[in-house]
């Protein structure tokens, strides 16, 4: 274990949490949008189980914060996509520039 | 370099090139079966750190239920073969540049902070101590943070429902006109909804 250092692991999340960012500024499709959140959220889980693994051992509560984490992510997702749905049914598009009605 | 640490530098580069495959990737069904991969990346590091459970929770929430039901909704709301346009070349350079900026940025910030790993300790998670803890009300007990994240889930579920449901008496609006005001501005504006169409299924 001692062989990576901890500064590793935080390397590859915090590149997927930018690879997420990136993904949520270029796209425009509310679909890909979401995908580019749920790769955020995943980032943030990594960090929480490696600091809980190599900074604090004898404790619990990164691990309790990562399924509380995944919990809000499904319930999210799921709400997200009900919305993508009733909007589709409206608007007859997912594009975030067609749902401007509320814009100025 | 032992093959625990050969197996992490594996498992990071494919994390991270199917992530940036699902972001860039112009067919949307690709970008889900690419971010399908990133997901099962992670559950691999997960399991690589020894946290099986939280990789399990991992496959069976995220691979099994969120991608399953992004893949639907795209099936239901797009043509899955058409590419998407392009974004626009700007807009992509500059996102390019401000991801650059805040990942060497936040990167450097990491890399100087100095990390007192515990070394002499292994982490331990047993599911039996994780349903423990997650059910006691003692002091570090995680009873009530499950109460409420069951709750909100009951929630997100009615609220899916009630946003994705196709009421039968659901009133279309056709067409809206707006009469100008004359006058001093006394007059009311007249606006006539014309309730054209009532749907009936």
């Amino acid at each position: 274990m001692s062989e990576i250092p901890l500064s590793h692991i935080l390397f590859v999340s915090t590149a997927l949490f930018f690879i997420g960012m990136y993904g949520l500024f270029t796209r425009r499709n509310m679909i890909t949008m979401l995908m580019s959140i749920e790769l955020i959220l995943n980032s943030v889980n990594i960090n929480f189980v490696a600091f809980n693994k190599y900074l604090y051992p004898n404790q619990l509560n990164g691990i309790f914060f990562t399924i509380f984490i995944i919990t809000i992510a499904a319930a999210e997702a799921a709400v997200a996509i009900a919305i993508i749905i009733n909007l589709y049914r409206s608007h007859h598009s997912i594009d975030v520039e067609d749902a401007d009605e509320l814009k100025w | 370099m032992s093959a625990y640490a050969i197996f992490f530098y594996i498992i990071s580069a494919f994390i991270l090139g199917t992530g940036v495959l699902a972001v860039t990737t112009r067919k949307i069904f690709r970008s889900a079966i690419w971010l399908l991969f990133s997901l099962i990346g992670i559950a691999g590091l997960f399991f690589w750190m020894d946290v099986n459970f939280i990789a399990a929770v991992q496959i069976v929430v995220y691979v099994g239920g969120i991608v399953v039901l992004i893949i639907f909704s795209i099936f239901l709301t797009q043509k899955a073969g058409n590419e998407m346009q392009k974004p626009i070349r700007s807009r992509t350079f500059f996102a390019a540049l401000a991801v650059l900026l805040g990942f060497i940025l936040s990167y450097t910030l990491i890399y100087q902070y100095n990390f007192q790993p515990a070394s002499t300790q292994q982490l331990n998670v047993s599911v039996s101590d994780i349903g423990r803890q997650m059910l006691s009300t003692s002091q570090g007990g995680y009873a009530l943070p499950f109460e409420v994240v069951s709750v909100l889930l009951l929630a997100a579920m009615i609220g899916c429902i009630v946003i994705a449901m196709k009421t039968p008496s659901m009133i279309v609006r056709k067409d809206i006109e707006i009469i100008e005001p004359h006058g001093n501005g006394q007059e009311r504006n007249k606006i006539t909804e014309k309730i054209l169409e009532t749907e009936h299924e």
